[in-house]
């Protein structure tokens, strides 16, 4: 098992590499020069000049590569030119939002997504199977700003019974921090949660037709253990897949989420920094939010050996 | 009391195209530690037959429609989900056709063993796992104690059929019904799973019920036959009687169609057409439409199992001539 994530950890180096290649080359894929399109077409040349040094982008390429990556090895990326601090600094004080809100979410889209997948194929073709698949069409069909709008007309502006927006830290105030969370996790979730209970239903009606199923009640079990224990372990390894895709669309949906309800997270960080030109923020925050992704497919890798032995043993 | 008889047993599919009956009419019964043999081409309903007996028919699209299937004088097809879950596996167990898709790919075998044990008796997990090698052992797994924590994915296909056996022997079933046992396997494994089966009927005194398309398996192990055609039972009898004195043309043919090394043949003699789709079935003998000895009057009326002589029966109207 530990070699399992030593070696796929091994594996992700070279995509990092390309990702911080990309994000490095990706100031001097600006059209024209870089200085000119942070500062703006009024810009002096003293502060353009200010820019390039600050940037390092008076020096050759090379030299400005290998400062790259040797301030990267350091965990420096640099000075946001909007805030004044740290990229890494202004990153991390953000992630935890991020990363709270996309669990929530996380929560959330698997409670819904499994629970009525299992359902809905358990009792296919009823009127329950059918009233959860027109749900989720419409998860899947809402995009989630308009969801997260209509929540915010109901709830936050005709009911009062939740702010319309803003954060409030988990540990500071758990109360709180649902208050200010629950809208936009939903209007995250359920979208995924559509995606998830439509994978989750088809993937279970072709575990539930295999061979060991019939070999399971063959041998006296309770239905209980037939669909729970024999069923759900094998449909759980493809769901797998789907739900890394799921966490990699809940960290770029929070872009949207954040900026619609307020939410000082990573999203609302790299919209302002995209917004604003503020280069080295943008390099940071994506090289920051890739490695996360990347964490996360590793994560996936190995939940796949947990689940399935034939992954466990093919190299080991 | 008989072990188990089933009388009249009928059940349907839904299809596409309407309710078809997949089975009709289906009698027999079976003595304790007796193997009966049920022989018929694929789609003659001889898997239907035993899932309607275990109660494993998917429904829906499955539907019994009549008879009755009485397991020592109780009818299990009006047994509550309850109740015949605890007769599976102590009462009836079964052993199915594709070793390699049946074991559940994500459970070790010692597992998959041990649960069903769990399922029906309150052993300690120490208990359960000698009893599991113990039958490993039995089913002739070497290395049993180290071969419970593999996966089914590390096993040959005959050693697969033996886990599969050694789940449905575990709970020592007062009958074992064995679905083409040996089909998936190579000839030589298939001579080594038969012979292990009748070594644990003798050991276990348990029925045994064989399905196959396979005159030869049926030859070598079955003590009395069913022959099944489209859906119906056309010939019973004791084995030794069937080979030599076969009554239905159906089983004639199927006979002439087993080669023998004592005649110079070019080709193999096969029945001409093919077996009808169950809603295209002919109406009076199923039968007729293949049978060289048809008369107009075959189509006239499903002709009944009738007996003629040393328990064989046989349906078909022209019996009297052939005798």
């Amino acid at each position: 098992m530990g070699g399992i994530l030593v070696r796929r950890l091994v594996g992700a180096l070279p995509i990092l590499l390309i990702v911080s290649l990309i994000t490095f080359g990706m100031i001097h894929l600006i059209p024209g020069d870089p200085a000119v399109a942070i500062a703006g077409m009024s810009a002096t040349p003293e502060q353009l000049a200010n820019i390039r040094r600050d940037l390092g982008l008076d020096q050759p390429l090379l030299s400005q590569l290998w400062d790259w990556y040797a301030n990267l090895l350091r965990g420096d990326l640099g000075r946001s030119l909007l805030l004044g601090q740290p990229v890494v600094q202004a990153t991390m004080r953000r992630l935890p939002v991020t990363l709270a809100l996309s669990a929530y979410a996380l929560v959330l889209t698997l409670l819904i997504g499994l629970v009525s997948g299992i359902v809905a194929a358990l009792r296919q073709n009823t009127w329950i199977d059918q009233v959860a698949m027109v749900f989720a069409m419409l998860g899947i069909s809402l995009p989630s700003f308009y969801l997260g709008l209509l929540m915010i007309i109901v709830f936050a502006v005709d009911l009062r019974w939740l702010p319309t927006g803003g954060y409030i830290v988990l540990t500071d105030d758990p109360i709180g921090w649902l208050a200010t969370s629950t809208m936009p996790a939903i209007s995250l979730a359920l979208l995924l949660a559509g995606l998830l209970a439509r994978i989750t239903r088809s993937t279970m009606l072709e575990v539930l037709r295999q061979d060991y199923i019939r070999t399971a009640r063959a041998k006296g079990l309770p239905n209980r253990t037939v669909v729970v224990k024999h069923a759900l372990a094998n449909a759980l390894i493809p769901i797998t897949t789907v739900v890394g895709i799921i966490v990699s669309l809940l960290i770029s949906g929070s872009v949207v989420v954040e900026t619609l309800f307020s939410i000082p997270g990573i999203g609302q960080l790299l919209t302002q920094a995209v917004l604003n030109r503020d280069y080295p923020m943008v390099q940071g925050g994506l090289l920051i939010t890739t490695t996360l992704l990347v964490l996360v497919n590793i994560g996936v890798d190995v939940c796949y050996a947990l689940l399935d032995p034939r992954v466990r043993y093919d190299g080991a | 009391m008989s072990l188990l008889d089933v009388r009249d047993l009928t059940t349907s599919f839904q299809t596409g195209g309407g309710e078809v009956t997949a089975i009709e009419n289906v009698s027999f019964s079976l003595e304790k530690g007796e193997i009966l043999g049920i022989v018929g081409e694929s789609g003659s309903g001889k898997s239907v037959t035993a899932l309607a007996i275990m109660g494993l028919l998917p429904r829906p699209p499955a539907r019994v429609l009549g008879g009755s299937v009485r397991f020592e004088g109780q009818d299990l097809l009006t047994l509550s989900d309850r109740s015949m879950q605890r007769l599976r596996g102590p009462g009836i167990a079964m052993v199915f056709q594709e070793p390699m898709t049946s074991l559940n790919p994500v459970f070790t075998i010692g597992e998959q063993i041990m649960e069903t044990i769990r399922a029906h008796e309150s052993l300690s997990q120490k208990d359960s796992f000698a009893r599991a090698v113990e039958m490993l052992e039995k089913v002739g797994i070497p290395a049993a104690t180290t071969r419970m924590s593999d996966y089914p994915h590390q096993l040959s296909g005959g050693q697969r059929q033996r886990v599969m056996l050694a789940i449905a022997l575990v709970c020592r079933p007062r009958l074992l019904i064995a679905d083409e046992p040996t089909t998936a396997l190579d000839v030589t494994i298939q001579a080594q799973i038969l012979e292990l089966l009748m070594d644990l009927r003798d050991e276990f005194g348990m029925a045994i019920i064989m399905i196959t398309h396979n005159m030869g398996v049926i030859a070598e192990t079955a003590d009395r036959v069913l022959v099944m055609y489209a859906g119906r039972v056309v010939e019973q009898a004791p084995v030794g009687r069937l080979f030599d004195h076969p009554l239905h043309p159906y089983t004639r043919g199927l006979l002439s169609c087993v080669p023998t090394l004592d005649q110079d043949q070019d080709r193999l003699i096969a029945i001409p057409g093919s077996l009808p789709e169950p809603s295209r079935r002919p109406s009076g003998c199923r039968f007729s439409a293949r049978c060289v000895h048809a008369i107009p009057a075959c189509s006239d009326v499903i002709p009944p199992l009738e007996i003629f002589e040393q328990s064989h029966a046989a349906a078909c109207i022209r019996v009297g001539d052939f005798a």
